[in-house]
This record gives structure tokens, C-alpha cells and sequence, in this order.
């Protein structure tokens, strides 16, 4: 009960100024009540959009969802070569590990607007900005991680008759895995981020483009709403990150 | 069958291993002895092919030694010998699937269930064969270095090398191992070396005790000389086994162990502490 407590005071507190607040001004949009917000939920979730035809927050979150899905599944699929590959062979890794380290610090929004040159506005390049700015950072750890495999382990591999690919196949890889649920895990706020970030510039449909479009009518009613959406949304794909790992490598006793 | 000639072994100024020459026949077990930092563990390495030699040869039946670890050398380590990530099967399977598929390094219907009948087979030789598919978290540390060693001896290597293998186990689980470990070396007729820091554990099991000390000492530099094979006790392995319990009963020991034993208190008393203040004659 008491990891509800917080959440609680948050409601209370909010509903309580909304409603002092609306008391005054029954004209307010600052803190909408929740009937309003309730309203707004009805008008954007169950209700035809006059112009498109579409449920929009549906339609919203399925894009969304899309370019955040696509940005993470490359981004760990880049991140295993690289950081396998670079944890691995020295010679590889003493080639790439200082220019990952110079390109990790690279502001990912600073070079939004080279993406949006290069790959021009469509989807392509709100999922390249995910990827350019989780990558880097889903790398390094990988790398450590692999670095981190003691040196036991490799002799003994070894001695099984492993060859360099199998030992990677079968020992590196494996042991990676449950490290690279937990990066995609870290990193998700920082996707969420950069997908809004993307969206709110570019773009005609996605939750961050409708939270940016009604902000010019002071609609807090939808602006609410979204926000807590995108949070459970959050949530929800932390949460089964979290359970895949656990049933996928029950090994795995960091992941518990 | 082992052969040793004239082994260096150097990191930079310090000189951990000078003039090591020894032969060893098949089927001995070779109990390494030695104060902490006498460079047993570091020829352990060489004889695995984790290091190469400074200078001088290691030679396995007459050819040098491979300068990679590779499967005719087993080997377990007092601490990260298994796979944390695969079942107890999997990793005894590991030594089928590797050397039999290069490709995938995982084998497929008849070939994997023929290899895991076999892998069944030696992990119930060596008392596992009710935790197939635990992993090996779920074991205790005796237990998982029974693991260790059923995965070492399934690749049939010429030559099985133990670090300690025994060091982070409870005297009693020990005792257990001891036990394993022997009745394995007399069925498969294994060539053996153990380091160990238990002289007691070194006596008991060995059909050969070789003893690592430094003949010269210079307090101004004590990395300008290295170590060497100072003693090289073969005992027939009755006597051994005597000889182990008359130590471990605090009795006179023989000749042979009061050499070995002096040997390691006097370059380093803090480290073997114990068997010498218990242990030592009075």
C-alpha cells in the first residue's frame, strides 16, 4: 500500500487546485477537472476524427509505437555487433573504442536537423535519431560487459575446442543477452525522448506531434491525458523488458 | 611424456620462473606445492598455454607445446570454471558441440542426443545426475566444481590442470573431492597437475610432489631471481596416502614433507599460515 501513497497525494493535490482553481475561473484551462480531461480522452480516443477518419489517439500511439520499436530493435542489433566486436578482438576495439567514446558525446538534437537533410522528413529519420542517440550508449556498456567476462571463462572455452566464432556464439552472445534487455531497458526514457523530440519538429501524426499541435490552444485537457499515457505506455514495455529477461535467462541473477 | 627443458618465465625486470626442467610420464599426478607468489600457479599457465615461456620449451610427446589452450589440455579453476548460462547438461554437452560443430557450435538430433547420453553418463560418474537442468547458481560450489571437472574430463584431454581446485570448499566437501578426484585419475589413467596450497591436499593425492622455492633471494631486488623446481618427491601412492594422514595427525613427518614444508615457510610465512602453525613439528 504505501508505494500507492505517493501517487495518491500527486491525484489529491492536483484535483484539489484544479478544482480551487476552475472554482474561480470556470473558464480555466490551466488544471483541467477530470471531466474534462475525460471529455477530451472521449472526443480523441472514441470519436472519428472529422478530417481523417481515424481514432487519434490510436492512430497516434501505433506510429509512435512504430518508429519507438523500430529505433530500439536497431539499436540493440548495432549495439551487439559493435560492442561484441569491439569487447572482443583488440585490435578492433583499440580501433573504435576512442571514436564510439567521441561519438557518444554528440548531443543527439544537435544533429537532428542533419538528419532531417540527409534522410530527409519522413519516418527514416526519427528513428535514425533514436538510433544515434541510444546506440552509443548501449555500445559502451556491452563492451564492458564483454571485457568484464573472466579470463577463466575464455581459457575454458578454449580448452571445450571452442574457435573464436563459436566462442562468441556460444559464450559471449548468450552471456551478452540479458545485459542488452537491461541497456534497452535504461535507455527507453532516453528514446521516448528523442521520439518526441523528433515528432514535435517533424512530423503529422505521433503522440509527441499532438501534444506540440494542442499546445497552441492551451489544451491541457489532451495535453494531460497523452502524457499519462505515454508514461503507462512506458511502463508497460519497461515492465515486460523486465519479464522477458526474467523467463528468457533465469541464469541471469542481476536481472531479478 | 611431458617434457620441460630449461623454462623461463619473465614479466619485464621480475623473474618469476628460472631453470625449470622436468619430466613428467603419463599418468602421473603431479601435486604442485609453494609459498604464494613462487610462480606454480604461472607455470600452471605455461603448461596450459595461457602464457608462453620467456625462453626454454615445453615439450608434449616430443612436439612443443600449442601456444593457445586448446582441447588436449583440460583444465579447472578454483573459481569461474562453468558457464554460469547454460544447465548443468549444457555445459558437459558444450565440450560435444563445440569441437563437433564449427559452425554453429550446437549439435542436432541424433549427434546431440547420442552426445548427451554420453554427457549424462560422466556427469552420474561424478555424482550429478540428479541437477541435469539446474543452473549452475542453483549448485553448491562442490558441486560446481564436480561440474567443472565432469566438463574437463568429457573432452578425453591428455592432460588435466587444476588451479586450486579445491581452495574456496568447506574441509568436509573437500574430503569428498579428494575422493572423486582419485577414483577418476585411476579409472581414465589422466596425467594430473594440481596446484594447490594445502600440503596436506598435495601429499595426499600426488603420485609426485614437485615443490616451487627460490634458490636465490636478493633483498635489494626480489624480483631478479625466480623460482624454481627445488624438490621433485615421487611417492607410490600407499606411502602417500600414509604419509598425508601422518601429517594431518600432527605426527613426525617424513623427510620428504619437512623439506617441503620448510621449504614454503621460509620464503612465505603469511601465506601458508596455517598448515605450518598447526601442522609443523615440534
Amino acid at each position: 500500500m504505501l508505494l500507492l501513497l505517493p501517487f495518491i497525494v500527486l491525484v489529491v493535490v492536483y484535483f484539489t487546485s484544479s478544482s480551487l482553481r476552475l472554482a474561480v475561473n470556470p473558464e480555466d484551462k490551466l488544471l483541467p477537472s477530470a471531466t474534462q480531461m475525460g471529455n477530451a480522452v472521449k472526443e480523441f480516443a472514441f470519436t472519428e476524427d472529422k478530417r481523417t477518419g481515424e481514432y487519434l489517439l490510436w492512430s497516434d500511439t501505433e506510429a509512435s509505437l512504430k518508429r519507438l520499436g523500430l529505433g530500439l530493435v536497431v539499436s540493440a542489433a548495432i549495439a551487439l555487433v559493435v560492442g561484441i566486436a569491439t569487447g572482443t578482438i583488440p585490435l578492433v576495439g583499440a580501433m573504435f573504442s576512442p571514436f564510439i567514446k567521441v561519438v557518444s558525446m554528440i548531443p543527439p538534437l544537435a544533429v537532428l536537423p542533419i538528419l532531417f537533410i540527409v534522410f530527409g522528413l519522413d519516418e527514416l529519420s526519427k528513428v535514425v535519431l533514436i538510433v544515434v542517440g541510444i546506440t552509443p550508449i548501449i555500445i559502451r556498456d556491452l563492451q564492458q560487459r564483454t571485457r568484464e567476462i573472466p579470463s577463466e571463462l575464455w581459457v575454458k572455452a578454449q580448452t571445450l575446442g571452442a574457435t573464436s566464432w563459436t566462442l562468441i556464439l556460444r559464450m559471449i552472445v548468450p552471456q551478452l543477452l540479458p545485459r542488452l534487455l537491461i541497456c534497452m531497458r535504461l535507455s527507453l526514457g532516453s528514446a521516448w525522448l528523442f521520439l518526441i523530440a523528433a515528432e514535435a519538429i517533424a512530423s503529422t501524426d505521433g503522440l509527441g506531434y499532438r501534444i506540440f499541435l494542442v499546445r497552441r490552444y492551451l489544451a491541457m485537457d489532451v495535453i494531460l491525458p497523452y502524457v499519462m499515457w505515454i508514461t503507462l505506455l512506458g511502463w508497460l514495455i519497461d515492465e515486460a523488458l523486465r519479464r522477458l529477461t526474467r523467463w528468457a535467462f533465469p541464469w541471469y541473477v542481476g536481472g531479478r | 611424456m611431458i617434457e620441460v627443458r630449461n623454462v623461463w618465465k619473465e614479466y619485464g625486470e621480475q623473474v618469476v620462473l628460472e631453470r625449470v626442467n622436468l619430466k613428467i610420464e603419463e599418468g602421473e599426478f603431479c601435486s604442485m606445492v609453494g609459498a604464494s607468489g613462487c610462480g606454480k600457479s604461472t607455470f600452471l599457465r605455461l603448461l596450459l598455454g595461457q602464457e608462453r615461456a620467456t625462453r626454454g620449451q615445453i615439450l608434449l610427446d616430443g612436439k612443443p607445446l600449442p601456444g593457445e589452450p586448446d582441447a588436449h589440455r583440460g583444465v579447472v579453476f578454483q573459481r569461474y570454471s562453468v558457464f554460469e548460462h547454460l544447465s548443468v547438461i549444457g555445459n558437459v554437452l558444450l565440450g560435444f558441440e563445440l569441437p563437433q560443430a564449427k559452425l554453429f557450435g550446437r549439435l542436432f538430433g541424433a549427434r546431440r542426443r547420442a552426445a548427451r547420453d554420453d554427457a549424462v553418463a560422466m556427469l552420474e560418474r561424478v555424482g550429478l545426475g540428479t541437477v541435469l537442468d539446474k543452473y549452475p547458481q542453483q549448485l553448491s560450489g562442490g558441486m560446481q566444481q564436480r561440474l567443472a571437472i565432469a566438463q574437463a574430463l568429457v573432452m578425453r584431454p591428455r592432460v588435466l590442470l587444476l588451479d586450486e581446485p579445491f581452495g574456496a570448499l568447506d574441509p568436509g566437501i573437500r574430503k569428498d573431492m579428494h575422493d572423486l578426484l582419485l577414483k577418476l585419475w585411476r579409472e581414465s589413467g589422466l596425467t594430473i597437475f594440481m596446484v594447490t596450497h594445502d600440503l596436506k591436499e598435495g601429499f595426499t593425492l600426488g603420485s609426485r610432489v614437485l615443490v616451487f622455492d627460490k634458490v636465490r633471494i636478493d633483498p635489494q631486488a626480489p624480483g631478479a631471481y625466480g623460482a624454481r623446481i627445488t624438490y621433485n618427491i615421487p611417492l607410490d601412492h600407499g606411502g602417500a596416502s600414509a604419509a598425508g594422514l601422518a601429517l594431518a595427525n600432527g605426527a613426525e613427518p617424513s623427510a620428504a614433507q619437512s623439506a617441503a614444508q620448510s621449504a614454503i615457510s621460509r620464503t612465505s610465512r603469511a601465506a601458508v599460515a596455517r598448515p605450518v602453525r598447526s601442522e609443523a613439528p615440534t
